[in-house]
């Protein structure tokens, strides 16, 4: 079996494109929620939201024109600037002619993909002008479009697929390309997820009433893990992508290393057992994250760092209760935790890769970032987890292990456990 | 509109979907659009949308079944236009 290593990251975030900017955003505690007067306009009981600013970013370094010509799909935008970086920063050649590389793949998920473009479409065939729709509606709103746009980009000739389990989706793409290059029927995979923006995606967390309506003057202190005052989520939106490699092949290569996967687990509360369509079976969360600390080979007490899913809901204080009970670990004995989910929100399918690329940039900048929004932490977390474990500004550590876990509508669980990387 | 102009503007259309290494210049009256530029076949629904945007016409299925090369689409525009 092979072991695996992360040698390239890419983000597009509501805080951050690419990574110096990203980093930066979450030394600082910089927040990307921001008012959406379109929200407003629609009547939105939250008229907040994370989106990641791509105004700025010269589309024609990731997109022919050709390419451009009608692309109405946020999630392939975010997508494919997070993939592509990540395959530049790992360093990777584009596979220019002829045979592709039989040994490079894509797990890249969505929840939902070209929404804006899929709306288009809807007037256009209501209308009865199918014949309108142009040769790319489909490639746009297929599930899988995102992991064809960057799999035909690189030439990629592995597995090329999309996944998708609610906001374990980047969570679970970064395990299944793990298992490909521990099996060995892979060498590389570029692994990340996408989230859409915009009222028809958010719409529905909206009318479900899980999202705060009392911060819409106040955007950046909207998002408040852990903290007593934490009122919902608030709906985000980008992507994060990881080169995830054998470390052989990272080794030859010469790569630059950002950590090794030291295993995971994927699971169901099966909605049995106090779980629900929309709430997890909590005896499931143990287990996931009890199985990825023992396929890891590693004791719980190993674990310096935990970045949780946390989304800033009164839940909050239940996903601790799991961590505490599937660890054996409380109060000061308990490892330090955050949310990244304070700064950009809750980006759903997006959430779990880029909260894995903010997680691993931590092992770079010897650094734990902090979570801001919780100064007031709620207390009934205070008396499972010490105070000072819960950073509230970034901090100077050396973590060794950090676990990551992302859970999702579905009952459906996934947990990781990265390492820094020893020779 | 006089026939040069017409082939001028059906080039403009053209030319967005050629692929990197076609350049303008490789399009003749005689050139066939998926062989010889080497369009993208699914791209050839984008070329009618957009004639039809540009010339003000409508095209059935059978004229896109018969439109093989630029000619081929010069003369397709030119019955249309004479019909309206």
């Amino acid at each position: 079996m092979s072991r695996v290593v992360v040698t390239g990251m890419g983000v597009c975030a509501p805080n951050g494109i690419g990574l110096p900017e990203f980093t930066k955003a979450l030394k600082n505690g910089i927040s990307g929620i921001r008012f959406y007067e379109e929200l407003e306009q629609l009547k939105f009981g939250c008229q907040i939201a994370g989106k990641p600013i791509i105004e700025n970013i010269n589309l024609n370094n990731y997109f022919t024109n050709l390419q451009l010509r009608g692309l109405n799909a946020s999630g392939v935008l975010y997508g494919v600037i997070a993939g592509k970086d990540a395959w530049q920063d790992a360093g990777l050649p584009i596979v220019s002619e002829g045979s592709p590389d039989w040994d490079s793949g894509v797990v890249f998920g969505t929840g939902i993909l070209g929404v804006d473009k899929f709306r288009e479409a809807i007037y256009q065939v209501d209308d009865g002008n199918v014949r309108r729709l142009g040769s790319t509606t489909v490639i746009q709103t297929m599930a899988s479009g995102i992991s064809a746009y960057l799999g035909g980009m690189l030439g990629c000739g592995n597995q090329v697929t999309t996944n998708s389990s609610a906001c374990t989706t980047g969570t679970e793409a970064i395990l299944m390309g793990y298992e490909r290059i521990k099996s060995k029927k892979a060498v590389r995979v570029l692994v990340g997820s996408c989230s859409d923006s915009g009222p028809y995606v958010w719409g529905g967390f909206d009318a479900m009433r899980i999202l705060p309506r009392g911060f819409n003057a106040n955007p950046y202190k909207a998002s408040r893990p852990m903290s007593a005052s934490a009122s919902g989520f608030i709906p985000g939106s980008g992507a994060g992508a990881l080169v995830l490699e054998s470390l052989e092949s990272a080794l030859q290569r010469n790569a630059t290393i950002y950590a090794e996967i030291l295993g995971g687990n994927i699971n169901s509360g099966g909605q049995r057992g106090g779980g629900t369509m929309t709430a997890p079976n909590n005896e499931a969360v143990v287990r996931c994250i009890k199985s990825a600390v023992n396929d890891s080979s590693i004791t719980s007490k190993e674990i310096d760092a935990i970045n949780g899913h946390l989304t800033a809901t009164t839940k909050d204080t239940v996903e601790i209760q799991n961590w505490s009970n599937a660890l054996g670990l409380s109060n000061k004995d308990f490892p330090y935790i955050n949310s990244f989910k304070s700064m950009f929100g809750h980006c759903l399918a997006a959430a779990g890769s880029i909260e894995c690329v903010a997680t691993l940039l931590q092992f770079r900048e010897k650094q734990l970032f902090g979570t801001i929004n919780c100064e007031d932490v709620h207390p009934e977390i205070s008396t499972m987890v010490d105070i000072s474990k819960i950073p509230q500004t970034t901090i100077d550590f050396e973590p060794k292990i950090i676990a990551k876990a992302s859970f999702g509508f579905g009952d459906v669980n996934a947990c990781i456990i990265f390492s820094a990387y020893n020779r | 509109m006089q026939e040069e102009q017409r082939y001028q503007k059906l080039k403009e259309i053209v030319q967005i979907y050629l692929p990197d290494d076609v350049s303008v210049d490789n399009i003749t009256m005689d050139s066939n659009f998926t062989q010889e530029l080497n369009i993208n076949s699914a791209n050839l629904v984008d070329i009618v949308l957009d004639v039809e945007d540009a010339f003000d016409i409508m095209l059935e299925n059978e004229d896109m079944d018969g439109m093989q090369t630029v000619k081929d689409a010069l003369l397709i525009i030119d019955t249309k236009l004479a019909e309206k």
